[in-house]
């Protein structure tokens, strides 16, 4: 395991917060996964054992959690809320556009690896829809003349993510 | 003319030159409420959030006053305050401006209550996807600890409370409040059965926990402000306060709109406070309080009797925006998400595209909930895409009838009441689709459609 210091400190400080450690197995992923990237079997026996539980323990909030990863995402991670205000303004072509763009299907990681293109659920911006996010950065009001332009942003690197 | 609105909660926020620091709130006269209430007895705020009559503005509306009542103080467990900041029902959009905008206030509100049922922890549960939300907090939190508002010996007194703010990870079900303590306990977000995990008695670590939501808690500091029977005068009786309506779909201008409570109708809300609807369109349908509550379509007349006797008579623009007005008609006020539909909505794919939000995020340890939910998701995006047969609204409308009320917790209702009601009030457009298909098919033709909201 080859996290960052900085990473450390943040659990070493974090941990002893909590009245009782096993509350800290959520953010300790959120830290590791910020971090590596995703959480891979490594990661979770890691953060059991820093937490005094079984890897099982940590294995069952990574597969509940939409949020956390198992595998290597994309350079920069797209999130296209598709819930029903955001679908009412155009959600889905939004997200068409991108699939189109990155050679991408919907739920997947283009193969050159630069996005991986999901639909999430409703993201509480609702009346700026469609919201999409880059990264930790949330666009809104993201209709077909918005999208190419984030669309060429991704593509000439140029795009805030956070 | 447009209606003023009258802000309580969003007072500062969106002036020109607030910002969410210290000092700023500070200037406004932040923290002041939170000295007033050091001076207080904690049994004597807990009475006045009583006299305010305040009800939770996260979805079921139940006194805040009343919750903390039902705390159980004398089991000498340590109590701990939550504040439910997973702000997840489609539609709803109000807790992201407080945290973003005016995040000491909601500091100030937590410390308030938590002084009140002297709870020496306090959480906040933010959902994980408000990641610059979270930095905000992290932040303020941090310049309330230097200014000794919250951690050891708040204010020179023998009283101390520090607040953590967690992050969720993306999954609905962490809004439902015992699912919310699961997850905070390091586990996955499993609602607990009620009784008795009632949280007030068994809640975090089994512990007594009070979990409100963002905006009741700022509603505390406001009755420590003016004084739980001043704060009662706001709104109508039953209904006291301000809400804040978090609008959006077919409006001219969608965003969010603090009034008293009653103190607008559905219709001055769409017409007057958000320049109506786009160009053209006509008033289709309105989900008032977030998407599981029920579907009120625009050329009803919604009659019956008040709580005090009299008769009401409205149609859907006549609704007073309140708790009870909403519950009269049949829905809810729930989370204060209104979603707009106007004349160019499919009410069917309106319909698949809230399934599939459910279907996604059901929590699955109740069979009726896991099997059913998906499978009103794999009915309606038939329905849509080509595949709708004629037994299917009658079918769809069995398995929400039989999901609800049979599951551990309320998701199960707020899965099956969008399905009842689509097709109580939409059912020809439903049987139309079917019977379309149907006529196409049986001519050999292609009945693949283009869909837009699924
Ligand atoms: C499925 C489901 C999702 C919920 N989501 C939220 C939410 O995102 N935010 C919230 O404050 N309350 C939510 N609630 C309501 C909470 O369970 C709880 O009643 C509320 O946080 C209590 O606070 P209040 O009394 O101040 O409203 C949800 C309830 C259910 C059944
Ligand atoms: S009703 Fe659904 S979400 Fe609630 S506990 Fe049961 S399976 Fe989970
Ligand atoms: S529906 Fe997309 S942000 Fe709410």
């Amino acid at each position: 395991m080859d996290l960052k210091q900085s990473t450390l400190d943040k659990i070493d400080h974090l941990v002893p917060r909590y009245p009782d450690k096993r509350s800290a197995a959520l953010p300790l992923c959120h830290l590791v996964q910020e971090d590596l990237g995703y959480l891979s079997n490594e990661s979770v026996e890691w953060i059991a054992k820093r937490l005094d539980l079984e890897p099982i323990n940590i294995s069952e909030i990574v597969t509940f959690y939409p949020m956390l990863k198992t595998e290597a995402q994309g350079k920069y991670q797209v999130r296209v809320c598709r819930t029903l205000s955001c679908a009412l303004a155009g959600a889905y072509k939004t997200c068409k556009q991108f699939e189109e763009a990155f050679d991408c299907k919907v739920g997947s990681t283009s193969e050159d690896g630069l996005v991986s293109l999901e639909y999430v659920e409703c993201h509480a911006d609702c009346g700026r829809a469609p919201v999409v996010m880059i990264g930790e950065k949330e666009y809104t009001g993201i209709k077909t003349d918005e999208a190419h332009e984030l669309i060429e942003r991704i593509k000439n690197g140029t795009v805030d993510t956070e | 003319m447009a209606i003023e609105e009258k802000r309580l909660i969003l007072k500062y926020t969106d002036q020109p030159g607030y910002t969410n620091d210290i000092d700023c709130y500070i200037k406004h006269g932040g923290y002041e409420d939170l000295k007033k209430a050091f001076k207080m007895k904690p049994e004597d705020i807990c009475e006045e959030v009583l006299q305010s009559g305040v009800r939770g503005r996260g979805g079921a509306g139940f006194p805040a006053g009343m919750k903390w009542k039902f705390l159980d103080r004398k089991s000498g467990k340590p109590i701990y305050l939550i504040c439910n900041a997973d702000e997840s029902e489609p539609g709803t959009f109000k807790d992201r401006q407080i945290i973003h905008k005016d995040p000491h206030q909601l500091i100030e509100g937590i410390l308030c209550s938590a002084y009140a049922i002297q709870a020496k922890l306090a959480f906040i549960y933010i959902r994980g996807e408000f990641f610059e939300g979270y930095k905000i907090l992290e932040r303020a939190i941090e310049e309330a600890r230097v200014k000794n508002f919250l951690g050891d010996n708040i204010l020179g007194s023998d009283y101390s409370c520090d607040i953590i703010v967690h992050r969720g990870a993306g999954a609905y079900i962490c809004g439902e409040e015992t699912g919310l303590i699961e997850s905070l306990e390091g586990k996955r977000a499993n609602p607990r059965i009620k009784p008795p995990y009632f949280p007030a008695a068994l809640g975090l670590y089994q512990c007594p926990t009070i979990v409100n939501n963002v905006e009741t808690l700022c509603d505390v500091k406001h009755v420590i402000n003016m004084g739980g029977k001043e704060f009662a005068k706001i709104g109508t009786p039953g209904n006291t306060g301000t809400r804040i309506w978090c609008v959006s779909g077919h409006v001219q201008k969608p965003g969010y709109y603090e009034f008293p409570c009653a103190g607008v109708t559905l219709g001055e809300l769409i017409y007057d406070v958000c320049g109506g609807l786009l160009p053209g369109r006509k008033l289709k349908a309105v989900i008032p309080g977030g998407s599981s509550s029920k579907i009120l379509r625009a050329d009803e007349r919604f009659t019956g009797k008040k709580k005090d006797g009299t008769e009401f008579d409205w149609g859907i623009e006549d609704i007073p925006m309140d708790f009870d007005s909403l519950s009269l008609v049949g829905s809810m006020s729930g989370s204060g998400g209104v979603i707009i539909m106007d004349d160019s909505t499919d009410m069917v794919e309106a319909l698949a595209n809230i399934n599939y939000f459910y279907a996604h995020e059901s929590c699955g340890q109740c069979t009726p909930c896991r099997e059913g939910v998906p499978w009103m998701k794999k009915i309606t995006t038939r329905m849509c895409t080509g595949g709708a047969r004629e037994e299917d609204v009658d079918l769809l409308k069995s398995v929400a009838d039989q999901i609800a009320g049979r599951t551990i917790c309320a998701f199960g209702e707020a899965a099956s009441w969008p399905v009842q009601s689509f097709i109580a009030k939409f059912k020809d457009e439903f049987e139309a689709k079917a019977k379309e298909q149907a006529i196409l098919r049986k001519q050999g033709e292609d009945t693949a459609t283009e869909t837009s909201l699924i």
